[in-house]
């Protein structure tokens, strides 16, 4: 074979070996595939001239993680009602769970860029958002704020690996909204607790190895670190959920269950240290909504863009589809600014409660009503599960539900603005 | 192993794509920017091969102010530190003198290896990682699709045209100019991002080299002109169908 041309100096001592002709190019796939359909980004008013270099290299990791890694799982896993199991190390690795925690092999990311990875997991599905927010913000943040060096060293890097999964007991089967009402209840009894009651509606309740439980002691509520395995601790699973599904979701049952003294949140003490807990992630919820909004309006702007109807005009060239992705557009761009400052604010530690109840209702109602248009835009395909509305729409359902209702946020705002508590 | 991975950032190629107003450049206002695609292969290759042989990886980016941000992604990467040769935003090289910065850069690295992709996805020259050999004297092989370090030489494969393959082996130091979707690449994670603030990221006024820098001038910018044709063959069945395969093949080049 002659390979002249590939010396281009007498000195270089060039040898070709060999030439191969394979079938096929082994590397196609990466070469093509990867690259095709990236998500290029909603952003009208040039928000991203906010953000700072390292931020949007935290997203770009989020957003080419999810296009590459979640997006082709997640059809599936919804419609079999199955975790993908198989994310959960990636999203260890990649430094996701616990991600603006600080220490313990957490990145100590700040909330702003914990947000937009928020953002980017909920664009491909809210059950595998919710699945991190769990992790970081309701098993790995009540360990790290009020528990003991041993339970941190047990379990944080554990945690943040994705070797471990961890779930949150506060919701019972009576006592949702109210949360201070619980009856699960720990007595003391020669130095050890018993643990006896019921949580439901617990996110990664059965496929947790830890549960942060809340119950009542005489001493006011407490926090439990409930290991898997535990005499009298059992799970079931919550079946025929029509939202969420690629998301475990269980019941947790305590019966005369025994609970070591050193498992005990030495920290936590009072239903605040729980609510505490729920900040953390009602901010990352506010954050994630505005990804499921982003899908939902992209989906529905390429559609309306591509089909054609009455002149051989695409839909997307009618007034009234114009008014519906003018309405999305707008809407997102204000809640990516209203989450953007609540992050900031919570970064410079001047965010409280109020504030991102403000950041979790008004994302939350944003992002349902974008799924609801974009299904109205995309017609009968809206309801089909080659696009991801109805899968989004599904599940603001349960995101408009949990982590305080759109109501009792509500009440929160208004307590702040008059003073005066109205839940009762 | 001391490899040193010569990266470009360009515009992103799913951001906002316009001609600007004079027709001379992309119009940059919403313009986001990435690594050049081949580039990201070069780094995911150097990456790996110290993985396996341990060593440094150094990246090297000739470009404007914002092109810092490529080198900082290649350090989130895993790269161990980077030289920034900075120049006017609006500067437009030629190959030779991209060349002759980055020689600059490296050559009191002492590198056994330079990568760099085999091309840019904005201009597209593919000869930069070519002419840098030369200006160094290393021996080079282009559109590299796999790199085996035997000992003190180098065994690549080479992809050629119609599915064809070559083998080759080269000397050290070498520069391989590295084809794109070889590997998978690797994420930035959040702790290597976090890591890479405290790497170094040394930088050059590419002004202050004194280098003769011939400046390439780009007269248009302008979309491919679309245009339909349609052509009815006539004749027998067999010598349209022949007619056809030899348009298809040597007009349409989709055979």
């Amino acid at each position: 074979m002659d390979d002249s041309h590939l010396s281009s100096a007498a000195h270089r001592s060039f040898v070709s070996d060999s030439f191969a002709l394979p079938k096929f190019p082994d590397t196609i796939e990466w070469r093509t595939g990867a690259k095709m359909g990236r998500f290029a980004g909603v952003d009208y008013l040039l928000v991203d001239s906010l953000l700072s270099e390292q931020e949007l290299l935290v997203r770009q990791t989020a957003r080419q993680f999810v296009d590459d890694e979640v997006l082709p799982v997640v059809r599936e896993a919804y419609n079999q009602g199955a975790f993908p199991r198989k994310l959960v190390s990636q999203l260890g690795e990649l430094g996701f769970l616990g991600a603006n925690l600080e220490g313990y092999g957490c990145a100590g990311m700040s909330n702003v860029e914990y947000g937009l990875i928020m953002q980017e997991l909920e664009r491909a599905d809210s059950g595998v958002r919710s699945f991190v927010s769990v992790q970081g913000a309701l098993v790995m943040y009540p360990i790290l704020q009020y528990g003991s060096d041993a339970q941190k060293e047990k379990w944080l890097p554990r945690l943040q690996s994705g070797e471990a999964i961890g779930c949150f007991g506060l919701t019972e089967p009576d006592f949702g909204s109210n949360p201070s009402g619980m009856r699960t209840r720990a007595e003391k009894r020669n130095g050890e607790w018993l643990l006896n009651g019921e949580k439901t509606w617990i996110t990664n309740g059965s496929v947790a190895e830890i549960a942060v439980v809340w119950a009542r002691t005489s001493e006011g509520i407490r926090g439990f670190l409930v290991e898997k395995g535990t005499k009298g601790y059992s799970t079931s699973d919550i079946h025929g959920k029509l939202s969420m599904r690629c998301s475990v979701t269980s019941s947790l049952h305590f019966s005369d269950c025994v609970i070591p003294a050193e498992n005990q949140l030495p920290c936590a003490k009072g239903i605040k240290a729980a609510l505490a807990c729920l900040s953390q992630a009602r901010h990352g919820i506010g954050w994630g909504v505005i990804g499921a909004a982003m899908d939902c309006y992209e989906t529905a702007r390429t559609y309306t863009l591509t089909r054609k109807q009455f002149d051989d005009k695409p839909l997307a060239g009618h007034q009234l589809v114009q008014e519906k992705l003018v309405w999305m557009i707008t809407e997102i761009s204000k809640a990516q600014l209203l989450a953007l400052h609540v992050g900031r604010l919570k970064d410079s530690g001047k965010a409280d409660a109020a504030h991102i109840s403000m950041l979790k209702r008004n994302n939350v109602a944003m992002a349902l009503e974008c799924a609801r248009i974009s299904r109205d835009l995309l017609g009968a395909n809206g309801i089909m599960d080659e696009y991801p509305i109805m899968r989004h729409l599904c599940n603001l359902e349960t995101v408009k539900t949990y982590e305080g209702t759109d109501h009792i946020h509500a009440l929160v705002i208004g307590e702040r603005i008059t003073g005066i508590p109205a839940y009762r | 192993m001391k490899i040193i991975v010569s990266v470009k950032q360009v515009p992103a190629r799913d951001s906002n794509l316009r001609v600007a107003s004079g027709g001379k450049w992309l119009d940059d206002s919403d313009l986001s920017y990435e690594i050049n695609e081949p580039d990201a292969f070069a780094l995911e290759e150097a990456l790996q091969l110290k993985d396996a042989q341990g060593g440094e990886v150094v990246v090297v980016c000739a470009g404007p102010e914002r092109a810092g941000s490529t080198i900082r992604e290649a350090l989130a990467k895993g790269a161990d530190r980077g030289i920034h040769l900075v120049l006017p935003e609006d500067a437009v090289l030629d190959a030779l003198s991209t060349a002759r910065l980055l020689r600059h850069a490296v050559k009191n690295e002492a590198p056994d290896l330079i990568l760099t992709g085999l091309q840019s996805d904005d201009l597209g020259y593919g000869q930069t990682g070519v002419v840098l050999a030369e200006l160094l004297g290393y021996a080079h092989a282009t559109i590299i699709m796999q790199v085996e370090v035997l000992d003190g030489a180098l065994r690549v494969k080479r992809e050629l045209e119609d599915g064809w393959f070559q083998y080759v082996t080269l000397p050290m130091p070498a520069v391989l100019a590295i084809q794109s979707g070889i590997k998978k690449l690797r994420y930035a994670t959040l702790m290597g991002i976090k890591r890479a603030k405290m790497k170094p990221v040394e930088t050059i006024l590419a002004a202050s080299l004194g280098l003769e820098l011939g400046r390439a001038a780009i007269e248009r910018v302008y979309l491919p002109a679309r245009s339909k044709q349609s052509q009815i063959l006539t004749g027998a069945p067999e010598q349209v169908a022949a007619q056809l395969v030899e348009k298809l093949k040597f007009e349409a080049r989709v055979l």
